[in-house]
């Protein structure tokens, strides 16, 4: 299958004042790479800090000023830059925000969905496809309720028949139903072409539509292997990290695993699970690289 | 229903507020070391002690407070503002008189101040930290901290002693006939009064809008928006522009009573004969009918300027909008 996105050794630093005018380098991404095939679902998944906002992030260009990366982000085989992403965003890659708060509070929905290279009709359309009621469009985002908020960020991102569509957290808030809905909504427009790249910390929401499952840690991914292995539970999955994770799960007893996640100021060198693994050998100390395995990627020495 | 409750509460605020505005000041002058009567007839009047016992005696000032007090609210109501003893004109046509100067003074800097300041504004809030926008802010918060007639006198010796761009002070030519005097003098005696009131005003509103600017380039909304992939330019046409006028303008109107005290400072200085001047010399005149008629209709004015800012909430805000229809 075709690449539409593939992120090479992507590295994301801050750079921010320490006391005084040190100025100071903090690597929040580290050698991240993924690629994103058309037609598919990809999730990320990890918890809070593990760097996966700041994934979409880079790729929409959205950091802030004080961000450097390095590293490669390409698009269907040409490198994203400012330039061509001022042509791409919007109509060719659509972003998916968390919540309702995206929305300009003063604009009407209906104009909002539209965005700058929609049509009314198309939005009519959207809307009818979405089951939002028609009145909507003279609504303003405060006066609808969030299972609609989610449906109306939804058609804003497919106005623009995108190939690319990252959403960030798209379910916090929703309940079990709603977010299944939502979801849906994202399986459906990559079964019609579109690769989907979904950010969330809720890896059993995932299960259900995603075709590969990318584990964030520390800002880097440390497992990338197909949904099976992780329904299929622990002994399927590479890397340590996705066995605790999978672990910790509710239906799974809560096991949760020692230590915290290193903070991006702090880090260790070589694996950055190293402190909290169980398998913890010399090795871990050198540079980890990315590696296949059993028709996934793992960043482990000792995975087998 | 909804609009008829809302309009029988402010016209009960603004009965209060003039109830409470026109007590203290009644107290306030009838406290201070300054005697009607002798501020009427003057120090070295010849007038008999008896004669001065008449006039206490009918102007009821021998009264017991409280019924002084009712006696001037009394007079109020059926519209007789009293005498003024300065002037020596009823308070009513003293305020009106005057009013038509402060009000074009006051809406020319209020106008120019607005416009001017939401522009500066606009252009530091959308290139924080670039060399115009640092310029900008500094030269506001100069201005801001800037006592009012310090800037005016600064004004008054370098554009009008030095440099004779503008007359020195009044409305109107010294020694031209009252039907000789055209607009264009009108408008040249009000200029710079006028600037200095501008500068004065303009500074909280640059200060404002920019912060206010930069505080939505940060919303989420935004980010959204560009991830939409919308330009520069649209979106400050289609997000900040609309996100910001409303704040602008409720900010407008509610500055009245800055303007307001502002005004009197500048008119002082300039010698223009508006309401500023006249309640300096009603104060130092002890001439509390007047006094209490300025603090009257200046509390009405006040009250006017945020009852617009209120409405204009509603109107514009849709979030506003719905909340009072829910209560």
């Amino acid at each position: 299958m075709e690449n539409i996105l593939e992120v090479k050794d992507l590295k994301l630093w801050f750079s921010m004042y320490e006391r005084g005018f040190k100025k100071k380098n903090l690597e929040v991404l580290h050698s991240l790479s993924l690629e994103l095939r058309k037609g598919e679902v990809l999730a990320v998944v990890g918890s809070s800090g593990s760097g996966k906002s700041l994934l979409a992030n880079a790729v929409l260009g959205l950091l802030p000023g004080n961000a450097r990366l390095s590293g490669e982000i390409v698009y269907k085989g040409m490198a994203l830059d400012n330039k061509n992403r001022k042509s791409l965003l919007g109509r060719e890659i659509a972003y998916i925000p968390q919540s309702v708060d995206y929305l300009d509070p003063l604009m009407k929905l209906g104009k909002q969905v539209q965005g700058v290279y929609g049509t009314k009709e198309r939005q009519r359309e959207l809307f009818e496809k979405y089951r939002l009621p028609l009145s909507t469009e003279k609504k303003y985002p405060f006066e609808v309720s969030g299972g609609m908020a989610r449906r109306i960020l939804v058609s804003s991102a497919v106005m623009g028949e995108p190939e690319l569509i990252i959403a960030d957290e798209p379910t916090p808030g929703l309940s079990a139903d709603m977010a299944m809905e939502t979801l849906m909504h994202f399986r459906e427009l990559a079964d019609k072409g579109a690769a989907v790249l979904l950010i969330t910390h809720d890896i059993d929401l995932a299960f259900n539509v995603a075709d590969r499952i990318a584990v964030c840690y520390a800002g880097t991914i440390v497992e990338i292997a197909p949904t099976s292995d992780f329904v299929s539970g622990k002994d399927a999955l590479r890397h340590p990290y996705s066995k605790a994770f999978i672990d910790a799960l509710p239906q799974n007893g809560f096991k949760p695993i020692g230590g915290s996640q290193p903070y991006a100021g702090n880090l260790p060198d070589g694996c950055l699970f190293a402190e909290r693994c169980p398998y913890r050998s010399a090795e871990c100390g050198g540079e980890i690289p990315m590696r296949e395995l059993r028709g996934g990627e793992v960043r482990c020495v000792h995975a087998t | 229903m909804k609009s008829g409750r809302k309009i029988f509460s402010e016209i009960l605020r603004v009965i209060l507020l003039l109830i409470c505005v026109s007590l203290i000041a009644f107290i306030l002058v009838t406290k201070a070391p300054v005697d009607p009567l002798v501020s009427y007839i003057g120090t070295n009047s010849s007038l008999s002690q008896e004669a001065k016992d008449e006039i206490s005696e009918y102007w009821g000032l021998n009264d017991p407070l409280p019924q002084r007090f009712l006696t001037w609210a009394d007079h109020a109501l059926h519209g007789d503002m009293g005498q003024s003893i300065t002037y020596k004109r009823p308070v009513i046509d003293v305020i009106a008189e005057r009013m038509t100067y402060s009000f074009s003074l006051m809406f020319i800097a209020w106008l120019m101040s607005g416009i001017l300041g939401f522009c500066l504004g606009l252009v530091c809030g959308l290139k924080p930290g670039s060399i115009f926008d640092r310029v900008c802010k500094t030269f506001c918060l100069v201005l801001k901290s800037a006592p009012t007639f310090w800037l005016g006198l600064l004004f008054l010796s370098v554009f009008a002693v030095q440099l004779k761009w503008f007359p020195i002070g009044m409305s109107v030519p010294i020694g031209k006939l009252a039907e000789d005097v055209t607009l264009g003098d009108r408008l040249y005696h009000l200029a710079l009064p006028a600037i200095t009131l501008t500068v004065v005003s303009i500074s909280e509103v640059v200060l404002y809008t920019r912060q206010k600017i930069i505080e939505i380039r940060n919303s989420d909304f935004i980010l959204y928006a560009q991830a939409r992939g919308e330009r520069k330019g649209q979106i400050v046409r289609r997000h900040i522009l609309r996100n910001i006028a409303l704040p602008a303008v409720t900010l407008q109107f509610a500055s009245f009573s800055e303007l307001f005290g502002g005004m009197a400072l500048a008119e002082n200085i300039f010698a223009y004969p508006g309401l500023g001047t006249a309640t300096t010399a009603a104060a130092l005149n002890g001439d509390v009918p007047l006094l209490l008629g300025i603090a009257v209709f200046s509390a009405l004015f006040v009250f006017a300027g945020n009852l617009i800012a209120n409405i204009l909430y509603g109107v514009f805000d849709p979030r506003t909008k719905e909340a009072e229809y829910v209560k």
